[in-house]
């Protein structure tokens, strides 16, 4: 798996998709905005991203970065099971993919849970806090970035 | 007037003057289930019992919420179509009646299997519409979620034949739970209720949620009242407003009293029901526990504070909502059909709408004064009704910012509102 602080050529999207059963919409209209201000451009697919959807455009759009937003509770489950699914594609297997949200039912998920998540094919995953935030940023910071012109 | 059903009870409790307040909840342990029921019917309030689905149930991935149950592991609401039809009539066993009718909530585009399942353990009473539960919160096409919703309703409207009176009611009035302008959820709550009302339901609840502004929630509130009353004269209808459903205050303070206010908007409007928030919303999924005590602090509040409507037309709100609602029923005579034209030509546009379905060319913003304004109101017949003010390209800094106006003045001790 790369190390998504890799430099990657031309102009790749960032793919911004919400967990394959959750509806929550906010979440990713902010994400848009903030990765476009560092300078990307984004491919939003939306609220309740099926694995198969996620796969067909990441195949097609070749992304710097695909981010998953889950706030709805099931974010751990639905992530395991979409990234598991995504890096069973050779082409796939490269990409970096990071999680982050409201990942438990009980709130925030745990070490244990956040372990077991990069262990299926997250390069990060993020809590959503300031500090979870501040560490997205610097990860958009060090994404190769298309001219601002 | 008596007669059984969601509606009726409503009904009753208002005429005694007594407004009706509802949780949010569903647990996928039918024991959990049972015991909020209990507890939801069991609190100092006049109450209704809500199943909240889980997200799998939600958009059809039954596979997923089957294997939850077989594995015992949680999910976020009940899965009404995976528990066995006894299961749940257990769960309801001697709670659900007359004197506690329980609503099914669920979010879904495609919700025929939900609504077979309703019915088939003797519940009447659920909520949703073709276009809230589409929208904003998923990928299926506008034209399916109006022939699923069309399927539904219809499938639903048969229970009338057995003597009870299935009751729908609207999401519209929550699309995209903030930031959306009050004119347009009016509007849409009203559309979905005429959509009920053609595919044969006749005991419906119109939904407004809580904004940004008192004063605007009031007109608003007003304003679906006289469209109502205009455009459903031969139906039993109520309103239910939605404690605010953007993000919620953080401290304990703030979160009761931003729902204090909504169970104020919910009487002085002379609405018959309320949808509770609890403290732990901020946070994560309340227990039954914050849940109840949400529900006992909404009916003191409401107990305490008096009808007082504003006259229902005289507003900018009214003016905007009936432009939207007329425009439609003058694009095409079937309801369904004048829906998917408004949106492909986006005479209704949900601002900040990720759905294809969606024109995506309006945008809104807090006013001043707390007001949520149009910034653009895209090819909306709302020119000479609306005052549209142009705005530079929103960040994601004021974006965070406009998400949590209300937590802020809400959590801030010194805050006016």
């Amino acid at each position: 798996m790369s190390n998504p602080l890799t430099p990657a050529p031309g102009d790749q999207p960032v793919l911004v998709a919400g967990g394959i059963s959750d509806s929550h919409t906010w979440n990713l209209v902010y994400l848009q905005l903030l990765v476009e201000e560092h300078g990307h451009r984004v491919v939003n697919l939306g609220p309740c991203v099926p694995e198969d959807l996620l796969i067909g455009e990441a195949l097609l759009h070749d992304p710097a970065l695909i981010v998953v937003s889950s706030v709805n509770g099931h974010g751990y489950h639905d992530g395991m099971r979409t990234v598991t699914r995504l890096r069973e594609h050779p082409a796939l297997a490269d990409v970096p993919v990071v999680i982050g949200g409201k990942l438990g039912i009980a709130g925030p998920c745990g070490d244990e849970e956040s372990a077991a998540l990069r262990a299926a094919g997250y390069d990060e995953v993020f809590e959503e806090s300031a500090d979870g935030i501040a560490a997205f940023r610097r990860m958009l910071d060090a994404l190769p970035q298309r001219a601002l012109v | 007037m008596t007669g059984a059903g969601f509606g009726a009870f409503v009904r009753r409790a208002h005429h005694a003057g007594r407004l009706v307040v509802q949780p949010r909840m569903g647990m996928s342990s039918p024991q959990r289930m049972r015991a909020g029921l209990l507890a939801t019917r069991d609190a100092d309030a006049t109450t209704v019992g809500t199943l909240t689905l889980d997200s799998y149930t939600r958009v059809g991935d039954l596979e997923s919420a089957q294997l939850a149950v077989l594995e015992g592991v949680d999910l976020n609401g009940y899965p009404l179509v995976s528990h066995e039809t006894a299961t749940t009539r257990r769960v309801l066993d001697g709670i659900h009646g007359p004197q506690f009718p329980v609503q099914v909530r669920h979010g879904s585009a495609a919700p025929q299997h939900i609504f077979r399942a309703l019915t088939a353990v003797g519940l009447d009473a659920s909520e949703g519409g073709p276009v809230s539960y589409c929208l904003p919160y998923g990928r299926v096409p506008l034209r399916d979620s109006v022939a699923h919703w069309t399927e539904s309703c219809e499938h639903f409207a048969t229970l009338r034949r057995t003597g009870a009176e299935p009751h729908l009611e609207t999401f519209g009035g929550c699309v995209l739970g903030q930031l959306c302008p009050p004119g347009l959820l009016v509007a849409v709550s009203v559309l979905e209720a005429l959509f009920f009302r053609r595919h044969g339901i006749r005991s419906i609840s119109v939904s407004y949620a809580q904004q940004t502004n008192r004063r605007q929630d009031s007109e608003a509130v007003a304003a679906l009242r006289s469209l109502c009353t205009r455009f459903l004269s031969d139906t039993e209808w109520h309103v239910v407003v939605y404690a605010y459903m953007g993000l919620f205050p953080e401290t304990e303070h703030g979160a009761r009293r931003l729902l204090a206010q909504a169970a104020e908007l919910a009487v002085q409007s002379g609405s018959e029901r309320l949808i509770v928030k609890t403290v732990a919303e901020s946070r994560r999924i309340p227990s039954v526990a914050e849940n109840v005590s949400a529900l006992e602090h909404a009916a003191a509040v409401a107990a305490r504070t008096v009808r007082d409507p504003l006259e229902g037309t005289g507003t900018e709100t009214y003016a905007e909502a009936y432009a939207l609602v007329d425009a439609v029923l003058n694009l095409d005579d079937d309801l369904g059909t004048a829906l998917l034209r408004a949106f492909s030509e986006g005479r209704l546009d949900v601002p900040y709408c990720l759905h294809p379905d969606n024109a995506g060319l309006s945008r809104s913003y807090i006013a001043e004064d707390g007001r949520l304004c149009w910034s653009d109101v895209g090819k909306m017949p709302l020119s000479g009704v609306v005052d549209a003010r142009p705005a530079h390209t929103v960040t994601s800094s004021e974006l965070l910012a406009s998400l949590s106006y209300v937590r802020r003045s809400f959590d801030d001790h010194n805050a006016l509102s």
